[in-house]
């Protein structure tokens, strides 16, 4: 069997008294792609932002169940979270780039955690901006402001900001959703060019970006996980009807 | 809630069970006139081969139109692959009527031979049956059913090879059921490779419900 | 306007009732642009497009951020206006649209407009629907209330929303906020339908939603709509223009843009073939 690098288990997550998550037993290989799906509301993006402990931000929402990366548990009492999401990092809808240079916005969490080095903050920040294949369009603009890029460049450099802390796992809430195909295209190249290097959880509502991209699919509907499988499972012959159903467009 | 996709499906699905209704027909119609020397009818399904060619190409213009617009998957895919697939070995059934339609042309003025007629008559009927069946499974959705089509084709298997043995004895005891025994063989020859179509498309609607490929008569589509 | 344009476009702000927003039997082209040309400053963003939008048609503008397409839809019922400069003509109805005395806020009576994000106004769902109307100088509370429930109906959301129409819209989930927004563009009841990625905030089931909206629609209203997602171009419209560096590269037939398109750059976008 191989090591896991996260599983959970039993996940409950309430809003108040309202159980949003009933329950979720899911859990990780070291890289490759799982996408989340299924409609608003199912608690794809909840569940996601559960994995590195975005809810602690929220007074009102309790999180039970057990989460476990690399054998250590995620929301121990000592956990640091701010280390914590240095490993597991987050990508977000609406790219989210810091109103300063590229250059600024890539070395931004490297500095939070004390790099002074120039040297060092230069290779990182060429060495992220490659692998999220947006240096080329940048190298000569690395002191310009972020928000002069276009969206899909900017959500690449939101992904070399995250890449550039050398997390283990990825994840990512819709990262296409405000872009068009063109640049959803080169986001996703540069998502499928990590898959040996990172593990990624991606929530997407596009059933073909899940189908093209993703090794893996799990199915949220309500709150519970319907079904996880292969992708390819997944699109030619799942086992559940609800899966079916959502898979094909015939909804209610 | 309701897709443009469905109503596209059911069309299609429509589509190809009509063009599935004409070709058994035509097969039943070109045993009969092959068995009542009728030549006459034989143009007419040589003629209306082209009619039937036509259908297949307008059902898969259909279908890679669906399959470019909306992109089907699971079970939506698999009945438009399925219909895409079967509509092919119908086209190729269609053909073989048409052959033997050929044949009945052909045999004008030679001698005949009865008793093989007769076992022609029998086998043809029994073939014209399984595409029928076949068709009934298809609109059904009926797997178990197709389970009768392998024990039918080995019926039709072992009916083609006494065609062709009684064929030969003719040919070696009499000279001038030579022609005509010669066709006996080549109709005796369509409708075997027809009953392995039947099977293909029986695989097919197994395929279409299941998700699985089969393979139905591994070993007797070899040519006797 | 004069007189005789008021006419010509039946515009009758008194009294609008169904029946005089309806163009002759006869009449197949809704809409059409001749050499429209579109420039933000000195930056040409838009060139020769000329386009027929067939009448009681889904037409679905496709292209690459930046490609012009925002832009010409935006063009058609003047929200460019005080943005760009629009160049060429808009021909609807015999006449030159895109013309100064064009009364443009009579204009957007026959052509409305349906943006990216629901932006239902903070009041009831029934004033959102009733609040352009009253603007208009309708005030029979019967009048106002069939107007509330036909467009509610044919916006696919009566059914949801018929027991709380003194609710909030700001209530109502992405999906409905959206439908509620198309029932209150056609409350107006124009001619054409514009929409900017209706669906393209929404999650797959509101957008199915959306979509079986627009196809109902399609029997009384002209629609032309920008979408990012090409499967909902193709879902959806009857024709299809693929839009590229600010110039019309094909229309078609949506089939035919989606099996066999014609230019090269069109078979890469629609393959997703970004280079």
């Amino acid at each position: 069997m191989t090591e896991k690098i996260l599983t959970t288990e039993n996940v409950r997550l309430y809003y108040g008294d309202n159980e949003a998550l009933h329950g979720i037993n899911l859990d990780y290989d070291q890289y490759g792609i799982t996408a989340l799906i299924g409609p608003s509301g199912s608690g794809k993006s909840t569940y996601l932002r559960a994995l590195n402990r975005m809810h602690d931000l929220q007074d009102n929402v309790t999180v039970n169940g057990n989460f476990m990366f690399k054998g250590r548990d995620i929301y121990a009492p000592d956990t640091d979270t701010v280390a914590l999401r240095k490993e597991i990092g987050m990508v977000f809808q609406q790219p989210n780039p810091f109103p300063f240079s590229i250059y600024d916005n890539v070395a931004f969490g490297l500095r939070i955690s004390g790099e002074k080095n120039k040297s060092v903050l230069d290779e990182k920040v060429e060495t992220s901006l490659k692998q999220a294949a947006v240096w080329d369009e940048v190298k000569d603009d690395l002191h310009k402001s972020a928000l002069s890029l276009s969206g899909g460049q900017q959500q690449r450099v939101s992904i070399a900001r995250a890449l550039a802390t050398a997390p283990e796992i990825l994840l990512l809430d819709e990262p296409t959703a405000a872009l068009d195909p063109v640049s959803s295209h080169k986001v996703e190249n540069t998502l499928m060019a990590l898959r040996d290097q990172y593990t990624m959880i991606i929530v997407t509502h596009s059933m073909s970006q899940a189908s093209r991209l993703s090794d893996r699919t799990a199915f949220f509907m309500s709150g519970d996980l319907i079904e996880v499988d292969s992708t390819k499972q997944m699109f030619l012959n799942p086992t559940e009807q609800k899966t079916q159903d959502y898979i094909s467009g015939r909804f209610g | 809630m309701r897709r443009m996709f469905d109503e596209e499906l059911a069309d299609l699905d429509t589509s190809f069970k009509e063009m599935g209704l004409l070709v058994s027909e035509t097969l039943e119609k070109s045993v009969q006139a092959f068995l009542d020397h009728d030549r006459e009818q034989a143009q007419l399904i040589i003629d209306g081969d082209k009619a039937i060619n036509e259908r297949e190409i307008a059902i898969e213009k259909k279908s890679f139109e669906m399959i470019a617009l909306y992109q089907p998957v699971t079970t939506d895919l698999r009945e438009i692959v399925t219909i895409l697939k079967a509509v092919s070995v119908l086209e190729r059934i269609g053909d073989n009527a048409r052959n033997i339609a050929i044949s009945t042309i052909h045999m004008k003025g030679t001698k005949r031979v009865p008793e093989i007629e007769e076992l022609i008559g029998k086998e043809g009927t029994q073939v014209a049956k399984m595409v029928r069946e076949v068709l009934d499974y298809y609109v059904n959705d009926d797997v178990a059913g197709t389970e009768n089509i392998s024990e039918e084709a080995l019926v039709v298997t072992e009916s083609t090879r006494k065609i062709r043995t009684q064929s030969i004895k003719a040919m070696e005891t009499d000279s001038e059921a030579v022609e005509a025994a010669t066709d006996y063989i080549v109709v005796g020859g369509y409708l075997k490779r027809t009953s392995d179509y039947v099977s293909d498309i029986a695989e097919w609607i197994i395929y279409k419900r299941t998700g699985k490929i089969v393979e139905l008569n591994p070993g007797t589509s070899s040519y006797l | 306007m004069t007189e005789q344009d008021m006419a010509a476009l039946n515009l009758d702000a008194e009294q609008p009732t169904s029946n005089i927003y309806k163009m002759g039997d006869d009449q197949e082209i809704a809409l059409s642009t001749n050499d429209l040309k579109v420039y933000y400053g000195d930056h040409l963003a838009l060139q020769d497009a000329d386009l027929q939008f067939e009448r009681f048609k889904i037409t679905s503008l496709i292209g690459a951020s930046g490609s012009g397409k925002s832009t010409f839809l935006r063009s058609l019922n003047r929200m460019n206006d005080g943005v760009a400069n629009v160049e060429g003509n808009i021909m609807y109805r015999g006449l030159d649209i895109n013309t100064k005395d064009i009364d443009v806020y009579e204009m957007r009576k026959h052509i409305g407009m349906v943006f990216q994000r629901p932006n239902p106004f903070a009041k009831s769902i029934y004033e959102n629907i009733t609040f352009a109307l009253k603007q208009h100088g309708i005030r029979d509370k019967k009048v106002l209330d069939e107007r509330v429930e036909t467009s509610l109906k044919q916006a696919a959301l009566w059914d949801e929303v018929k027991g709380d129409l003194d609710k909030s819209a700001l209530a109502l989930s992405g999906g409905q906020a959206q439908r509620l927004v198309i029932a209150r563009a056609i409350a107006m009841q124009p001619d054409i339908l514009l929409l900017d990625e209706p669906a393209s905030a929404l999650d797959p089931i509101s957008s199915a939603k959306v979509e079986d909206t627009l196809l109902e629609l399609k029997d009384k209203y002209t629609i032309i709509i920008v979408t990012h997602n090409m499967q909902q171009a193709a879902r959806i419209s009857d024709y299809t223009a693929f839009f590229h560096l600010g110039k019309v590269v094909e229309y078609d037939e949506t089939r035919k843009i989606f099996t066999r398109p014609k230019v090269q750059l069109t078979i890469d976008y629609v393959n997703g073939n970004f280079g």
